[in-house]
């Protein structure tokens, strides 16, 4: 299956629109809305795991070296990370930059 | 043969929820509707059908609650009118969406203002646009037979669409007709078990009534608009077996002393039977006229309306609602956008009469069609039509 449905046709759906793949909202590109991106300067960041806490789609994921970073596939853009990040080690930039 | 008996519209109708062996009856009391429900909890408070009774505190939920038996796999039932149609107007196009196969016998009345309880088909147009299917009902043999057709078509996996039955309210729901009932057997060959494409259960779990973003909503729909489309063929077979079965026949239009006839009653509902009478003493009179029926509303049959209406030169079409600010009645709307462009384009007229239950007689009808006669020499325009009977007017 592609990772978005975008391409179904209507008659690819099933009855009722009925989702009868359990847990399938994880193929839903939510990152779709996104217009800032969270950037984050390793040189700031404490490996707290603040911002994996508090992201609302748990969109950030820590990574081998401890780091957090965010999968762009989910991420929205909210901000919340950068807004509870102690150290301010997390900028919200501007997607088209 | 089953049983012909004397009875009120609204008890056979119960009664024959009772053959179809429904699983949950959830609903408001509203009148003209109540006798419907008040006979069904009786019948499942003394044990003749094992069903659950749900006393809801209002219509949204009445059709909530059928929703989520329907969504298990269960059979369901409700009944409401007028303003209780409104209540429930959320969840009715969210179960069409859905695919739920549920039934519902709409008693028709008038929606107010004024207050009013009487008979109208202003509630049923309101909700026209609702993607169930939707029939309506001559008389009350029609309303027996037609509760067994309904979940034998709703149900039919090709289908698996909620349906309305309408039936006139007083008018039918609280009059005594002979009605024949039919025998087990009958119900048991024509009628199978709901056999649901997908139900709620734990062990297999699926979203029914999701989001649709914009990229699939649109897609959603067509799904569920070309079954409601494609119903019809499924509809005209169950009445066939219907009449196979119990030696009834019934047709999405139904058609009476056609011959020869230049200009055609067009009614819904029980002003079929009343017109009828109209077309005998007009035909006794020298006049050539004849009656169409339409039965079934939506999927609307438009090849057997064109068929049906094919030689005639004038039309008389007979509404019981109206369109604030538009073309006439609803029905008559439908009925010009099938004739545009036909190869037949008869005149056609449009009268709105029997507004909240007032009595359209014999004579008025013969008046309606004495004046639509008188119209027609005047040309009018296909916008035209006439509230009949309005003083002042």
């Amino acid at each position: 299956m592609s990772k978005t449905r975008q391409d179904l046709t209507w008659q690819e759906l099933e009855i009722g629109a009925t989702i009868i793949t359990p847990g399938n909202s994880d193929e839903y590109k939510s990152g779709d809305w996104r217009s800032i991106r969270p950037v984050v300067d390793k040189k700031k960041c404490i490996k707290c795991g603040t911002c994996y806490i508090f992201c609302p789609d748990a969109a950030i994921y820590e990574t081998e070296d401890g780091f957090f970073e965010a999968d762009m596939f989910y991420c929205k853009g909210c901000g919340i990370c950068a807004q509870e990040c102690p150290t301010q080690a997390i900028e919200m930039v501007e997607e088209e930059e | 043969m089953g049983k012909r008996i004397g009875l009120e519209v609204s008890l056979s109708a119960a009664e024959a929820v009772k053959m179809a062996n429904v699983d949950c009856i959830a609903a408001y009391p509203i009148t003209p509707q109540t006798h419907i429900v008040e006979h069904l909890s009786e019948l499942v408070n003394n044990g003749e059908l094992d069903a659950e009774f749900i006393p809801v505190e209002s219509e949204h939920s009445a059709m909530s609650v059928s929703a989520g038996v329907s969504a298990v796999g269960a059979r369901a039932f409700t009944c409401t009118s007028s303003q209780g149609l409104s209540l429930m107007n959320e969840i009715v196009h969210i179960v069409a969406s859905m695919r739920l196969p549920i039934v519902m016998i709409l008693a028709n009345r008038s929606m107010s203002g004024p207050i009013s309880i009487w008979n109208d088909h202003t509630d049923v147009m309101s909700i026209r646009d609702c993607g169930w299917i939707q029939v309506f009902a001559n008389n009350g043999q029609e309303v027996f037979d037609n509760v067994l057709f309904a979940y034998r078509v709703a149900e039919s996996q090709k289908v698996m669409l909620p349906l309305i039955i309408n039936i006139d309210g007083f008018i039918l729901t609280h009059v005594i007709e002979p009605v024949e009932f039919w025998e087990k057997e009958q119900v048991k060959q024509y009628l199978p078990d709901f056999k649901p494409v997908y139900t709620m259960h734990p062990d297999r779990p699926v979203t029914m009534g999701g989001v649709g973003m914009p990229y699939v909503f649109s897609e959603a729909k067509v799904a569920q608009d070309e079954p409601l489309i494609q119903s019809k063929a499924e509809i005209i077979t169950a009445w066939k077996e219907l009449g196979d079965v119990v030696g009834r026949y019934y047709k999405p239009v139904e058609t009476y002393r056609m011959e020869d006839a230049e200009t055609l009653f067009v009614t819904q509902g029980s002003f079929g039977e009343t017109v009828s009478l109209v077309v005998d003493a007009l035909r006794n009179e020298g006049e050539s006229v004849g009656l169409v029926m339409d039965r079934l509303w939506r999927p609307f049959p438009f090849d057997e309306f064109r068929e049906a209406t094919s030689q005639a030169k004038n039309l008389i079409v007979i509404d019981r609602a109206i369109s604030y600010g538009g073309q006439g009645g609803p029905l008559a709307i439908d009925i010009r956008s099938a004739l545009y462009k036909g190869e037949n384009q008869p005149n056609i007229t449009n009268f709105i009469c029997g507004l909240a239950g007032r009595d359209v007689t014999i004579n008025d009808f013969k008046n309606i069609y004495h004046r639509a006669m008188e119209k027609i020499k005047e040309n009018p325009m296909e916008e035209d039509f006439e509230y009949y009977g309005v003083r002042g007017k």
